[in-house]
């Protein structure tokens, strides 16, 4: 248990000292939420599909959370560079431990990220229904968790197998850019090409954005029950994959 | 003095051995990084396993410090089995790395707390023991700066703080003063030799500083191409290859070559066919 949590709070401190990194971060986002919210607001409008910041912010929080779990993960890889890593390795605790609460670490950092997407979203004239439950947000904090803790992990176990930053831009060309730009982040999941929407069900971060869209502004596209399903599912298979892929690492 | 690591009964068995290795061989594919080495350490000594590059140091260590298996032999550290009791062995030791491996984004409390956690020490002594040690290599008054503002010669310092903060009885230095400073190298030595003789710590260190060898070490092992070419004391080694100090008996032992660390398989091949042929 201290394992887990001495791991955890490692994640929280450097997170927390990295001003530049949390404000870094923050750009992006932002460039988003304007640039395409009031870009292609008039055709999405004329389209028939309401207001267009309402819809994007879920998938712009929904977006952050990836890129920052997805990064916490993959920083393994400077673990691994710059040595931490075998003081953790030769520690006289379970590997597992290690690697979950780093993983939990990295997670609950893509959620604060998540969060301050939220609040910065406001600005970009996002509104919340006046009657808004509570429960719900609550519950979208959830969502905002389990979007955070599946990447963290798929980061985790990609970074296992790599030693060194070579494969890092592979990985934001190939795994990251395509999970977020296939998520239905930026567009709706109705009458899409039917390979478009056959891609879009096998992404994961699809039901991220969902349960965020079903939570914040009640337009979901399937049962959000099933968006809480095979998020849990695929961060519980993941683990166990990490967990192996973390267990075979050799310094 | 109040001793630094506590052992208690060490001294009592000094003539017992603490680490025993018996034809341990690590291969990778074809190459033999580690050929049939047999040596022990005695409890309380300090032993100097030293080799060119690529001889098949690092590989020995990391087998003895339970994060490579042995492709065969046997191996204990105070009875143990770094393959069958990983957990037990690893709380015998304490290392430094060759290479830093402090998180530079932690203050030197924070690394040096989170190694207590890590290794379960008693929560009631853990801030008193960090302060004693830090006092030690003489960081204390900066224990809340971050490690990365730190030189190379206080973060090793640290890092040999860190190693001793749970009583190993083994210390694990690989090559703990490349690159430091000649007043930095004799403070670490005058360290080590101080927890050696007043706690009775058992030390295991590589080094390419031959000097540094001949001054703390009791015992020597002379590592090359995997195999252990000689072993004994620094006198023991001079007279045995006619020489008058260590450097020339190394380099009268393992030849005048340079040595490449990451030797291409055709350098393995090479050199292998020199020792068939008897070629040293």
């Amino acid at each position: 248990m201290s394992t887990i949590y001495i791991m955890w709070l490692r994640q929280i401190k450097r997170y927390l000292r990295s001003k530049s990194r949390i404000i870094g971060s923050l750009g992006q986002p932002i460039l988003y939420l304007f640039a395409l919210g009031y870009g292609l607001g008039q055709v999405f409008a004329s389209a028939g599909q309401g207001n267009y910041i309402q819809f994007l912010a879920p998938g712009i929080i929904a977006m952050s959370v990836l890129f920052t779990s997805m990064f916490n993960g993959v920083e393994m890889i400077w673990d691994r560079q710059f040595g931490f890593l075998k003081e953790t390795m030769v520690a006289p605790v379970s590997r597992f431990n290690i690697m979950f609460g780093r993983v939990l670490g990295g997670a609950t950092v893509a959620t604060m990220q998540g969060l301050l997407v939220f609040v910065l979203s406001f600005a970009a004239g996002f509104r919340l229904h006046i009657h808004h439950a509570f429960w719900l947000l609550l519950l979208g904090l959830v969502f905002t968790f389990l979007i955070a803790l599946l990447f963290t992990t798929l980061g985790t176990a990609i970074a296992s197998m790599l030693t060194d930053f070579q494969g890092f831009q592979l990985i934001m060309s190939f795994v990251v850019m395509p999970t977020y730009f296939l998520s239905g982040a930026i567009f709706p999941l109705t009458n899409l090409p039917k390979v478009m929407s056959i891609i879009t069900k096998i992404d994961p971060l699809t039901y991220g954005v969902d349960g965020l869209r079903g939570t914040l502004i009640a337009a979901n596209h399937f049962p959000l029950h099933l968006d809480v399903l095979i998020l849990v599912v695929l961060s519980l298979i993941l683990l166990a994959l990490g967990s192996y892929l973390f267990s075979l690492i050799e310094i | 003095m109040v001793p630094i690591v506590t052992m208690g009964t060490i001294k009592t068995h000094m003539d017992s051995n603490i680490i025993e290795v018996k034809n341990l061989t690590k291969k990778f594919g074809e190459f033999v990084a580690v050929d049939d080495i047999s040596f022990d350490v005695k409890h309380g000594e300090i032993f100097a396993f030293l080799g060119p590059n690529g001889a098949g140091k690092s590989t020995t260590i990391k087998m003895l410090t339970t994060v490579l298996h042995p492709t065969s032999g046997h191996i204990t550290l105070d009875g143990k089995s770094p393959t069958h009791n990983e957990d037990e062995v690893r709380k015998t030791f304490g290392i430094v790395f060759q290479d830093p491996s402090l998180d530079d984004e932690l203050t030197a409390y924070e690394n040096m707390y989170f190694h207590g956690v890590l290794y379960g020490v008693d929560k009631k002594i853990l801030k008193a023991k960090i302060q004693q040690l830090m006092e030690f290599v003489e960081l204390w008054n900066r224990k809340d700066s971050l490690v990365k503002e730190f030189s190379g010669g206080m973060k090793r310092r640290l890092e040999i703080a860190r190693g001793l903060l749970h009583h190993p009885k083994i210390l694990f230095l690989d090559e703990p003063t490349i690159g430091l400073d000649p007043q930095t190298r004799n403070h670490l030595w005058t360290y080590i030799e101080q927890l050696n003789k007043q706690d009775g710590l058992t030390v295991f260190l590589t080094t390419h500083y031959m000097e540094e060898a001949e001054k703390v070490a009791n015992r020597i092992a002379i590592i090359d191409h995997g195999q252990i070419v000689a072993q004994g004391t620094s006198a023991e080694l001079k007279a045995q290859t006619n020489t008058t100090n260590l450097e020339d008996a190394f380099l009268n032992l393992t030849g005048r070559d340079m040595r490449v660390e990451d030797a291409s398989s055709l350098d393995h091949m090479r050199s292998a066919m020199q020792r068939r042929r008897g070629g040293r």
